[in-house]
């Protein structure tokens, strides 16, 4: 099992707010893994250090490294648009943006040099199949993304995500607004994704760790609390506080 | 705090804890029974099985019921495993009472002969019976791994009375038939520490996640 994420004694703070204390981790390749934790604990922080989301908040301040397949994201001379292209994020909150459904997909795929219609075209479909939406838009590609139900939206932009065909993808409870069939669907589009990709996704649904990811990190108050495999995980935790919070007898 | 869910844990463990004296009770009476040779009680005894069926069936869909509805993890999904588990050697432990109790009713005999210690045996039997219970409802590693070692003290005396009744056997003065249905009884007392060493597996996987297996036959 090789390593393809290896952060090291990560810190963030928003401002006076330390948000990330410490955080040494190292995700795995081609593996699902899951990070929970109460609201607020940083979980969105963290993934979001990932493909460096966070550079864009003002006042934000980041120490430690992200070592992606041995090269540091932080570094200077890293070309900040290509690390998003390799570690792609669909954010908690769905945000396609004011165009139409179609464009929404072919928007990366474009601005990657492919011109290619009939290319373009395959590429919406095969996304939008693999976010299992396709056969409710397909129809209706040329009407505008903001249209389309949140549910529908959140799916629209786990399409847009694999268009460009990432490395990692990084997921923030992306099924959190989805119904059970989609949901099911997202499950197992994840667990096919990782032949090729690597997939880090926030869930508070423990059941869907449980059930598809392969290693798991608890996170607490900005800490990185437990990092094991899920099954272990799941059955018998090592600390304490992530046996309360997982069992439900948390506060 | 999931209140609803805490209590429903706490209901299971009071059904652990009154199945678990029904075949305490039955283990007892049965042995009480023997030594008696009192054939009412044997009797009673195995008109109570039915009871323990049922309960066995009741803490099944119980557990089932809390696995469906709270999807519990961690020590709650161990403990609701093991409880799922264990509440099959508990109903054979009142198979076993029963059938215990079903030669008594049956058979001929007249007197237990000197020197068989069936009531020191069946005493150590329903100690094994109910503390492996207390551990489980205490979740109590140490004390299961205790009654896992005791089962020697029940184990050494099935030998000495299966070595008496051999010698007896061979004293034409005693009845065949009675010999071999005492010695039935004590490999059913036998069995019984079986289950409770079982039961005793079942809490050490419920506390730690280890999981052993179960003896076999
Ligand atoms: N842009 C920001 N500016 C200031 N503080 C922030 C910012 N974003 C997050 N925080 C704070 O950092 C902490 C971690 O927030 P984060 O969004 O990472 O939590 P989370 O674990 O994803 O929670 P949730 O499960 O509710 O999504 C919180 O205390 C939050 O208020
Ligand atoms: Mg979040």
């Amino acid at each position: 099992m090789s390593t393809i994420l290896d952060v090291e004694k990560l810190n963030l703070w928003y401002g006076d707010h330390h948000a990330l204390k410490d955080i040494n981790v190292e995700i795995p390749k081609n593996r699902i893994t899951a990070l929970i934790g109460p609201s607020g604990c940083g979980k969105s922080t963290f993934l979001k250090t990932l493909n460096r989301m966070n550079d864009l908040v003002a006042g934000v301040k980041i120490e430690g490294d992200v070592l992606y397949n041995g090269q540091n994201i932080y570094d200077p001379s890293v070309d900040v648009t290509w690390i998003r292209k390799q570690i792609g994020m669909v954010f908690q909150k769905a945000n396609p943006f004011p165009m139409s459904i179609y464009d929404n997909i072919a928007y990366g795929p474009r601005t990657h040099g492919i011109r290619s219609r009939v290319r373009l075209d395959e590429i919406v479909e095969r996304t939008l199949r693999d976010a299992a939406i396709w056969e409710e838009v397909k129809d209706r590609l040329k009407k505008p993304a903001l249209g389309l139900s949140g549910g529908q939206q959140q799916r629209l932009c786990i399409a847009r995500a694999l268009a460009v065909e990432p490395d990692i993808l990084l997921m923030d409870e992306s099924t959190s607004a989805l119904d059970p069939i989609s949901t099911g669907k997202i499950e197992e589009l994840a667990q096919q994704l990782k032949e090729k990709y690597t997939v880090v996704m926030v869930t508070h649904n423990m059941q869907q760790a449980a059930r598809i990811s392969d290693e798991c990190a608890f996170f607490l108050l900005g800490e990185l609390v437990e990092f094991s495999a899920t099954d272990k995980m799941f059955s018998t935790p090592t600390d304490k506080r992530t046996e309360d919070y997982i069992t439900g007898r948390f506060g | 705090m999931r209140s609803v869910y805490m209590a429903e844990l706490e209901e299971l463990n009071k059904k652990m804890i009154s199945m678990g004296m029904l075949c305490e009770n039955s283990v007892a009476k049965a042995a009480q029974s023997l030594v008696g040779l009192d054939r009412d009680l044997a009797a009673e005894v195995v008109a109570k099985r039915e009871e323990i069926n049922r309960e066995e069936r009741e803490i099944e869909n119980f557990c089932i019921r809390l696995l469906l509805t709270q999807q519990p993890v961690a020590r709650d999904l161990r403990m609701i495993s093991s409880a799922l588990k264990m509440v099959t050697d508990m109903e054979r432990i009142g198979d076993q009472s029963t059938d215990i109790a079903d030669v008594v009713r049956a058979s001929s005999l007249q007197k237990i002969p000197e020197g068989l210690n069936f009531r020191e045996m069946a005493e150590s039997v329903i100690h094994m019976v109910t503390k492996s219970i207390d551990a489980f409802v205490n979740q109590d590693a140490v004390v299961a791994d205790a009654i896992i070692s005791y089962d020697d003290v029940v184990d050494s005396y099935f030998d000495s009375i299966k070595g008496k009744l051999v010698g007896l056997l061979k004293n034409d003065k005693s009845d065949t038939t009675d010999m071999l249905d005492l010695l039935m009884i004590a490999k059913y007392f036998e069995r019984t520490g079986d289950h409770a060493v079982n039961i005793a597996n079942w809490v050490i996987f419920s506390v730690t996640g280890e999981n052993r297996g179960v003896q076999g036959k």
